[in-house]
């Protein structure tokens, strides 16, 4: 299944947000949504995850979702987004309480789903017994347990510390290593993008417009090769020209605001 | 006064006659602790001292009647059957008027929370009734629903109507958007989405209100009951202080305060119960 932004444009009253941006996410492929601070990427993930009506163009899907996808675009959220009054487990079991699988079906995928994020000793806690990390390593296994064609994540790691943000990238490789489930990574940081993504859209300053769609001319198991590493780094180095004036205008521009 | 010269070894570039200090603590205050006896230490003060006062003849027991009087007339109420009298037929009144206008105003609040026609509407009612003293509506509600219980009732209900449906909606737009966000992106249906994102999490608000409407239904009934009515703990403490009896008036207003004391403490096992997650 592909994920398309066709024509997507955005505005918030009178202020422009996004103008004309198209790209696609193909079946499997990460596409990490990258640009200058304000520059609409987390508006444009929620006009893809139909979470915000754009006011030009649309978000198409093409091909079917995988047959036991119970919810083929699914977001992982920089906040988490859990439910402070359920423990882990119910939280992961909230997403699937309105389908029509049993209880036992149920226990069976939020059990498999702990497993895949290693939250099986934590299934009993509350959200506020958790860490940053592993707070988001339930968002994770949330969005497994409806097993998703595209996974929508906003900014994942950005509120967590940089050690942990490496363990869950980790993860992340890990996950989207076989190929079957597709991501729209949307990130402010280039290591990361260049780490996890097959292609990377670059978003220009406020309104958006997608300035260069960079491909990465690794696997991503290629990219944790030591011999990869130099390659990677001019990669992120290319990537922060092509974006670094521009996040010093974004930013003067939020002084000024 | 200042201390005798240190010297630490391996320090770099340290000034042999320099003097060491400790860093004086500056950060004392501003995070007051109640003591898990003070309260109840100074009310036993306070009762002394009352207690005391009266003893002594310091005060004239017809204004201010000793806590023992006090005490003896509680139980004198009690051994002739008049204090549960009054008290049940006040509690009866409480109870329907609180309920009533719980439900009613829970079910307004989520109207006004989740819909934008109740909401341009309710709110312009409840701005424009809210600020009414409720009391000052009895005798129309005499008027129109007779002598008897319902006025009473209806008055409480009303009074309880209002706070409630500010606190459930108030509850209800203070539930964090990317919960509700999120369980929408999952597809989860509308009643779903309100059964188990928006009233957990409007839940402390809501229960923070009963605490509100638990006080302005015990007001009102005593209000009520002093306007209209021949028993009551409202009409009971009017006829003690008719006839000066401060002694029974004292008794009633002592028994007002348990019963706040127990709805208080019945809230907060309420929240223990249903809020433990926070």
């Amino acid at each position: 299944m592909e994920l398309i932004a066709d024509h997507i444009s955005h505005r918030f009253g009178a202020l422009e947000v996004l103008d004309d941006v198209s790209f696609t996410v193909g079946s499997g492929e990460v596409v990490a949504i990258v640009g200058p601070s304000g520059c609409g990427k987390s508006t444009l993930l929620s006009i893809l995850g139909g979470l915000l009506q754009p006011s030009g163009g649309q978000a198409e899907l093409r091909g079917a979702p995988p047959p036991d996808s119970l919810n083929p675009l699914t977001f992982v959220f920089q906040d988490f987004a859990l439910l402070p009054w359920c423990t882990v487990e119910q939280n992961v079991e909230f997403v699937l309480l309105h389908t029509a699988l049993s209880a036992a079906e149920r226990a069976a995928i939020v059990g498999d789903a702990l497993r895949r994020t290693g939250l099986t000793d934590f299934r009993r806690s509350w959200p506020k017994q958790l860490s940053g990390g592993m707070r988001q390593r339930v968002g994770i296994a949330r969005a497994l347990a409806v097993r998703p064609a595209i996974l929508l994540m906003d900014e994942p790691l950005s509120a967590l510390d940089s050690q942990t943000r490496e363990l869950l990238m980790e993860d992340f490789i890990r996950l989207l290593a076989d190929g079957v489930m597709g991501a729209a990574y949307v990130t402010h940081n280039l290591e990361e993008a260049v780490r996890l993504a097959d292609r990377i859209v670059v978003l220009s300053r406020r309104p958006g417009r997608v300035r260069e769609v960079v491909s990465i001319p690794l696997t991503r198991a290629e990219r944790g090769d030591i011999a990869a590493r130099g390659r990677l780094l001019a990669l992120q180095s290319e990537l922060w020209s092509l974006i670094r004036s521009e996040a010093i205008d974004a930013e003067r521009e939020v002084q000024r605001a | 006064m200042l201390e005798r010269p240190k010297t630490v070894v391996g320090s770099p570039q340290q000034d042999p006659k320099a003097v060491t200090r400790p860093v004086a603590f500056r950060g004392a205050g501003f995070a007051p602790k109640a003591g898990r006896y003070s309260g109840w230490i100074a009310i036993i003060g306070v009762i002394g001292l009352w207690q005391m006062a009266g003893s002594t003849g310091w005060v004239n027991p017809l204004f201010l009647p000793a806590p023992s009087a006090i005490a003896l007339a509680i139980y004198k109420l009690a051994m002739s059957g008049a204090l549960w009298h009054h008290v049940s037929v006040s509690v009866m009144r409480i109870a329907t008027g609180w309920i009533l206008g719980t439900i009613t105003g829970v079910i307004v609040g989520f109207a006004i929370g989740l819909s934008s026609l109740a909401r341009g509407v309710g709110i312009t009612f409840i701005s424009a009734l809210f600020p009414i003293p409720k009391i000052a509506l009895l005798p129309l509600l005499i008027l129109w629903l007779g002598i008897g219980e319902e006025p009473k009732i209806a008055t409480i209900a009303l009074g309880v109507f209002f706070s409630t449906a500010i606190s459930v909606y108030s509850g209800v737009d203070s539930v964090p958007r990317n919960l509700i966000r999120m369980a929408q992106s999952f597809n989860v249906p509308f009643e779903t989405i309100v059964r188990r994102v928006i009233w957990p999490g409007a839940l402390p608000a809501i229960l923070a209100g009963f605490r509100i409407t638990a006080s302005v239904a015990l007001l009102l009934v005593v209000s009520a009951e002093m306007i209209g009515a021949e028993f009551g703990i409202g009409a009971f403490v009017l006829q003690a202080g008719n006839l000066m009896q401060t002694d029974q008036l004292l008794a009633g207003v002592v028994i007002l305060s348990l019963f706040g004391l127990a709805i208080g403490k019945l809230i907060n096992l309420l929240e223990t119960r249903l809020l433990h997650w926070r």
